[in-house]
């Protein structure tokens, strides 16, 4: 705790990158100038004025933002304790907080001259996501995506293509996540000149993670006035999902100042984290550098990546946002995990509560405030970030209970 | 003067360009690499640059990729490569051997064992691919300490700001992508090429070594032309992907062998 000082007054990432030890510029020499490209401009943008009410205005008028606070009643004293309040991203156009990031980074594209969009994704969310602004953008858009993903994920391959994406199978690799953020650089690098790089979470060199943590704070922010509003305080704790962490840095980053509001992020425990089959980064894994900048990682003896586990495909990532690593280091933040059968009841009890199908990925967020709440006082508030719906999920949860549709 | 510098040196006097392949340490198999690594040398190697296996080679190219996913399925581990360059060392005191490593798998062990251990193996220089000068200061000071050199890249998109950078902070060689994209890719544009080389001179001190797309002895003939050292990585890679194990030496040496004789002819 004893560097909780130094995030007074927190103002970071400083024009090189690091949260401390983590994050960063480690890119290839080929990948430099457009990191320093995309940072200049960035730089410039974020504090213009012009660009921030046209940001505000998609968020409300093409989003829907802003997204409501809901009291969980139902939940909260089935479970008994603590009240559980959810912040309703899953609301949002597209049912996920993803598209807050895409949009921004959309204009941002569209400011630099480039029409050309490209975009990783793992279970097809946030290649939705990118594939949505770039037609509502009139922008071309390609969506690199694991082949084993998009195997198991056709529903979502083919809302891309109906937006007019073109989605890449990459083969390379384990052919998941992070396999198509590797291609998705490769691409980056050679079509610099026409291109931009929606990268979806908090991750990749300085300045993606500051960026989307930028674009996705307007939940947090939301938050800071919505709470008095509601309840005449901030809440005790603020609980959010981490895979990459965009959801969490969002509803994280307004807070971090605030040192009475406990923040907790919540990976996943897979099979649990004794059994190796886990995505549980910050809970298991050790630092080292990975797509541009120094984050913990989940790795083997020989510094290699390690594939990792979770039934929630948007959680499945072997690194972890470099803020969150600096957070984590800090004490500011607490990081948790749940498995998959506890996210799994989560999801099922939330949908029957209070009629809410929340993402598998939330589900995670939603298991670990249920465990929290119990021990807690029913005067004490829990805000759970509702990061995104579970329609997607659909299939996965069929499956899990021995269903075949 | 290190052994990279003293090659160069003595290339100059000849009159000759280096040719520098580049391998994947462990592909196809451990027990290859060392014997590989002789029969570039009997093939006209100048310096051999030795690729550290990594599970996500963002720079790379497919082809590249794939040579690290052989040498991962024997667990090839950075004490491995460091075992092969021993092993060479004990019949090859002269030719230089640089390692081109991603930072994750030699970040394994602190920066200074890392240069100890390399010295002690007989490495000559070291490359991380995505550590740019602005993130290599620790591993450079320690590196500089044993009198290994640091091998910088620069790419077509490198501004003048960058190269000044790296002048500052690389020895032995700079090592010039010459195309956007990653390594395997398909065109290399010589008029490019030949434009770039004198403007990175103006900043750059330290012989010059163009790699990215040379795949003949045409290419490898005009691009030595224009610089001080030849790279071949991917094209070789896949005459080792192609060849049957018993033949890969064999195979290395006969391709290496005609891009020396077309280099010569130059």
């Amino acid at each position: 705790m004893q560097m909780y000082e130094a995030l007074k007054g927190y103002n970071l990432p400083d024009e090189h990158g690091p949260f401390g030890p983590s994050g960063g510029i480690s890119v290839a020499e080929t990948l430099a100038h457009a990191a320093d490209e995309l940072r200049e401009q960035y730089a410039r943008l974020r504090n213009d004025a012009d660009f921030l009410r046209e940001f505000e205005y998609e968020l409300k008028h093409y989003v829907g933002r802003p997204s409501p606070v809901y009291h969980a009643r139902r939940l909260s004293a089935k479970v008994g304790g603590a009240q559980i309040w959810l912040k309703r991203e899953d609301l949002n156009h597209t049912g996920a907080h993803k598209i807050n990031n895409t949009v921004g980074q959309a204009l941002l594209a569209r400011h630099m001259g480039k029409r050309r969009v490209i975009a990783e994704t793992g279970a097809g969310q946030h290649g939705v996501a990118s594939a949505t602004v770039a037609a509502r953008y009139g922008m071309e858009c390609v969506v690199y995506m694991g082949s084993e993903d998009v195997k198991r994920q056709a529903m979502n391959v083919y809302r891309m293509k109906l937006l007019g994406a073109s989605v890449v199978p990459v083969e390379s690799g384990s052919k998941t996540l992070k396999d198509a953020l590797n291609e998705a650089m490769r691409d980056w690098v050679t079509n610099v000149e026409n291109t931009f790089y929606i990268i979806g979470t908090v991750a990749g060199p300085h300045p993606y993670p500051m960026m989307v943590r930028d674009f996705n704070s307007v939940v947090g922010r939301e938050l800071l006035e919505q709470m008095p509003q509601e309840i005449g305080r901030q809440p005790d704790a603020i609980i959010a999902c981490v895979g990459g962490g965009s959801n969490a840095m969002g509803a994280f980053y307004p807070y971090v100042g605030q040192k009475n509001v406990r923040l907790i992020g919540v990976e996943a425990g897979g099979s649990g984290v004794d059994s190796g089959k886990h995505a549980a980064t910050l809970c298991a894994g050790r630092p080292g550098v990975l797509h541009g900048n120094r984050t913990y990682l989940i790795q083997d003896a020989n510094g290699q990546i390690m594939e990792t586990h979770s039934i929630s495909a948007g959680l499945d990532y072997p690194g972890v946002g470099p803020e969150h690593a600096w957070l984590k280091d800090s004490g500011r933040a607490e990081y948790v995990n749940v498995t998959d059968d506890e996210a799994l009841e989560a999801f099922h009890t939330l949908t029957r509560t209070e009629g809410i199908m929340p993402a598998l990925e939330s589900a995670h967020a939603v298991a670990y405030a249920m465990k929290l709440a119990r021990g807690m006082s029913t005067e004490e508030v829990l805000l759970v970030n509702l990061s995104g719906r579970g329609d997607k999920d659909m299939h996965t949860v069929a499956t899990a209970s021995g269903i075949t549709l | 003067m290190s052994r990279i510098a003293a090659r160069f040196e003595q290339l100059k006097k000849q009159g000759r360009k280096a040719l520098i392949p580049f391998v994947t340490a462990g592909d196809p198999s451990p027990k290859q690499t060392v014997p590989i690594m002789r029969a570039l040398v009997s093939a006209g190697a100048d310096i051999i640059e030795l690729g550290v296996p990594f599970s996500d080679p963002m720079a790379d190219g497919p082809t590249i990729q794939r040579s690290s996913e052989r040498a991962l399925r024997h667990g090839v581990g950075l004490t491995d490569v460091l075992g092969f360059v021993s092993e060479f060392r004990n019949a090859d005191s002269d030719t230089p051997v640089l390692l081109i490593a991603y930072a994750k798998p030699i970040e394994v062990v602190a920066n200074q064992n890392f240069a100890r251990r390399a010295k002690a193996a007989g490495v000559d220089g070291v490359l991380v691919v995505d550590y740019p000068p602005e993130e290599s200061a620790t591993l450079s000071a320690e590196l500089r300490k044993q009198d290994i050199d640091s091998i910088f890249l620069l790419a077509p998109t490198s501004v003048e700001a960058r190269m000044d950078e790296v002048a500052r902070v690389a020895s032995g060689y700079v090592y010039y992508v010459s195309l956007k994209g990653v390594t395997g890719a398909s065109t290399l544009d010589f008029e490019e090429v030949s434009k770039r080389i004198p403007q990175i001179r103006a900043h750059v001190k330290l012989p010059i070594g163009v790699g990215f797309g040379i795949r003949d002895g045409e290419t490898a003939r005009a691009i030595a032309s224009v610089s001080d050292a030849v790279v071949i990585g991917s094209r070789l890679v896949q005459e080792i992907e192609q060849s049957d194990p018993a033949e890969v030496e064999r195979r290395v040496a006969a391709f290496l062998g005609g891009i020396r004789r077309a280099m010569d002819g130059a």
